[in-house]
C-alpha cells in the first residue's frame, strides 16, 4: 500500500464526519454483515453532519419564502440563500453572483441553455457539437433544440482509450458551429478533458461553450474566468450537498440577452394582462419558489470542501485511483476503460470478462461495495466502445485505500461465483 | 473473507447461463418477438416454430444481459420447448418467478421477467413470409 504524504487528507477524521458511512450492511442471524464501502460518488455523494446540520436549522430556525415577504424570517431565509450563493460564486471564480443561477442541477442547467439561447439563436444548418463520451442529460436536450430549430447535432470522436480526439477538432469545428457542449471530466471513463485549449479553438471558430462540469467542480479547482467558459453547470448532490440544487454560470452579456426560461413567479419585473418584463438576473432564471434549502446546505458543503482544500481533495483522489488501477488491472479477464490514472479523476470503470456488469454490482454488493453498473446514462459512449455495459466504481474525498482492495477482493469473489466450471 | 454463496447465484442459474438451453436462431421460426428492459440495457428475443395445431416444436432465444435475465431466458424455453401456446398464456408471471426460483429483489425481478415478457408478446407475434398469416396467437 502507499505510504501518505505530508499533505495527505486525514480520511479517519473526515469519514467521522458522515454517519452513513458507518453502516453495516446484510447483518442477519447468521452473519455479522459488512461495512459499508461507497463506491458510488458519481452518482451521488454523502453528506456531513455540518450539511445536515445546516439544513435542520434552516428548517428550525430561519426558514420561510426568499425574495417575498418583509417579515423578519423572510429576511433570514433571503439572507442565507444569498450567502450561498455569494459562496458559489466565490468557489468557481465568477465574475458577479447575478451570474450564478440556481437550478434544480446540472440537468436543468442544460436544458435551460439548450432552450433559451437555443431557441433563441439556433438554425436551419447551424452545428451543435457535442462529443462521444458526454452524458445523456447533455446530449437529449440539444437533439430536442436541434429538432426545433433545425439544427445538426454532431459528435467529436473520441479515441479507443477514451481520450477527446482533438487532432479532429478542425473537421468538426466549422463556421456554422454555433455551440460546443462537453463535459469537463467524464462520468464513465473519469477522462479529465483539456478544457482549456479546447475553449481557445471553440471560440476562435466562433462557437460557444457550455461546460458540463457535474464530474469537475466537486473533485478540483475551478474558475471560470480563468477557463473563459460561456456556461458552466453542475450539481450540488455531487458534492456533499443535497439533491435538488444546481448551478448554471454563464457570461453576464448571454444571460442578459437570454429570454427567461421557465415562466412564473420571482422571474418577473412586471406583469399586465397584456404580457410580462422579465427581472434582472439572477432572478429572471429563477421561475418559482426556488430550492431555498438545498441551496443554503450546498453553501454549507461549499464551507466544508473549501475547509478541506480542493487540491487535497484532487490528490487524494488520484491516488486512490492510481491504486485502483494497480489493484484491478492486476485481475484477470478484467478490463479497465479510460486513459490511465495520471489522465483520469476518481473514477474507475471496467468491464469483466463472462460476467454482466449487473452480476458484478449484485455480488460488489454482497461484500458491502456499493458501485454503479450499467450505462451510466452515456449509451452512445458505451456504444462506440463496444459493450453494452460496465462497472463503474467512483471516489471522493472520505474513500480510503482499503476500501480499494476491498474492491478488489469483491471482484475476486466475483470472477470465483463466475469461474467456469 | 470469502461469503457463503450467494443464493442468487446458485448453481442452478449459474449452469444455464454459462451453458444455456437452445441459444441461437429457432429453425423455420414461425413467431418471434424481441424485448428489452430499457432501464438495464438487458435484451431478450424469444424465437418459436409453432405447429398450426398449437404445439410449440421449437422455443429458441437470443440475448445479451445479466446473468438472471440470460439463465431465466434458458430455463423458460427449456421449460416451454415441445409444449402448447395455451401453455404460455395460462403461465403467469408468478410461475415465471417461480421456476427460477431464487429469491429476487423487485429490481431482478425484471430481469427474470424479460425473457416471460418477450414470449407472451412472441406467440402473438408472426414472423413475415414463414406461414404465419394473421396477428391473432394460434390455439
Amino acid at each position: 500500500m502507499k505510504t501518505a504524504s505530508p499533505t495527505a487528507l486525514d480520511v479517519e477524521r473526515l469519514r467521522a464526519d458522515f454517519p452513513i458511512l458507518a453502516s453495516v450492511l446484510h447483518r442477519s442471524a447468521e452473519r455479522p454483515g459488512v461495512p459499508l464501502v461507497y463506491l458510488d460518488n458519481a452518482a451521488t455523494t454523502q453528506r456531513p453532519r455540518q450539511v445536515i446540520r445546516s439544513i435542520v436549522d434552516t428548517y428550525e430556525k430561519h426558514y420561510a419564502n426568499v425574495h417575498r415577504g418583509v417579515h423578519w424570517l423572510s429576511d433570514q431565509s433571503t439572507d442565507l440563500y444569498e450567502d450561498a450563493r455569494a459562496k458559489v460564486r466565490n468557489f468557481i471564480g465568477a465574475p458577479s453572483g447575478e451570474q450564478v443561477i440556481f437550478t434544480h442541477g446540472t440537468t436543468e442547467g442544460i436544458n435551460l441553455v439548450a432552450r433559451s439561447w437555443g431557441d433563441a439563436n439556433l438554425g436551419p444548418g447551424d452545428e451543435i457539437l457535442l462529443t462521444e463520451m458526454e452524458h445523456h442529460s447533455n446530449i437529449v436536450p440539444w437533439q430536442q433544440a436541434a429538432a426545433r430549430s433545425g439544427a445538426v447535432v454532431r459528435f467529436l470522436p473520441i479515441t479507443d482509450d477514451g481520450q477527446l480526439a482533438l487532432e479532429t477538432l478542425d473537421e468538426f469545428l466549422t463556421p456554422k458551429t454555433r455551440i460546443v457542449a462537453v463535459a469537463a471530466v467524464s462520468n464513465v471513463l473519469g477522462t479529465i478533458n483539456p478544457l482549456a485549449p479546447f475553449i481557445a479553438r471553440a471560440h476562435e471558430a466562433g462557437a460557444l461553450v457550455l461546460v458540463d462540469a457535474a464530474q469537475s467542480v466537486p473533485h478540483q479547482h475551478t474558475d471560470v474566468a480563468e477557463l473563459d467558459a460561456d456556461f458552466l453547470v453542475f450539481s450540488g448532490h455531487k458534492m456533499l450537498a443535497p439533491t435538488g440544487v444546481g448551478v448554471l454560470y454563464g457570461r453576464r452579456e448571454l444571460l442578459d440577452a437570454m429570454p427567461p426560461f421557465l415562466g412564473g413567479g420571482s422571474m418577473i419585473r412586471r406583469v399586465t394582462t397584456a404580457g410580462f418584463e422579465p427581472a434582472e438576473l439572477p432572478a429572471k432564471f429563477e421561475a418559482g419558489t426556488p430550492p431555498i434549502v438545498p441551496a443554503i446546505g450546498l453553501g454549507a458543503a461549499i464551507d466544508y470542501l473549501a475547509a478541506v482544500g480542493m487540491d487535497a481533495i484532487g490528490e487524494h483522489e488520484r491516488r486512490l485511483c492510481t491504486l485502483a488501477h494497480e489493484v484491478l488491472g492486476a485481475i484477470g479477464g478484467l478490463k479497465i476503460l479510460g486513459p490511465g490514472p495520471e489522465r483520469t479523476g476518481g473514477i474507475v470503470s471496467f468491464t469483466l470478462e463472462r460476467v454482466h456488469a449487473h452480476d458484478v454490482a449484485q455480488i460488489l454488493d454482497r461484500h458491502g461495495v456499493a458501485v454503479r453498473a450499467g450505462h451510466h446514462c452515456a449509451m452512445p459512449l458505451h456504444k462506440r466502445l463496444g459493450i453494452t455495459a460496465s462497472t463503474r466504481a467512483s471516489f471522493y474525498l472520505y474513500n480510503t485505500p482499503a476500501e480499494v482492495e476491498q474492491l478488489g477482493r469483491a471482484i475476486e469473489d466475483t470472477k470465483r461465483i463466475f469461474r467456469r466450471k | 473473507m470469502p461469503l457463503e454463496e450467494d443464493e442468487l447465484y446458485q448453481q442452478r442459474i449459474l449452469d444455464h447461463y454459462e451453458e444455456p438451453f437452445h441459444r441461437g436462431p429457432c429453425p423455420l421460426a414461425t413467431h418471434a418477438h424481441e424485448d428489452e428492459n430499457p432501464l438495464c440495457g438487458d435484451v431478450v428475443r424469444v424465437e418459436l416454430a409453432v405447429e398450426p395445431d398449437g404445439k410449440i416444436r421449437d422455443a429458441y432465444f437470443e440475448g445479451e444481459g445479466c446473468c438472471i435475465s440470460q439463465a431465466s431466458a434458458s430455463m423458460l424455453v427449456e421449460r416451454m420447448n415441445g409444449r402448447r401456446v395455451d401453455d404460455v398464456k395460462c403461465f403467469t408471471a408468478e410461475d415465471m418467478l417461480a421456476l427460477v426460483g431464487a429469491r429476487l429483489t423487485p429490481n431482478r425481478q425484471k430481469c427474470c421477467l424479460l425473457p416471460w415478457r418477450a414470449l407472451q408478446t412472441a406467440i402473438y407475434s408472426p414472423v413475415a413470409g414463414n406461414g404465419a398469416r394473421t396477428r391473432d396467437a394460434p390455439h
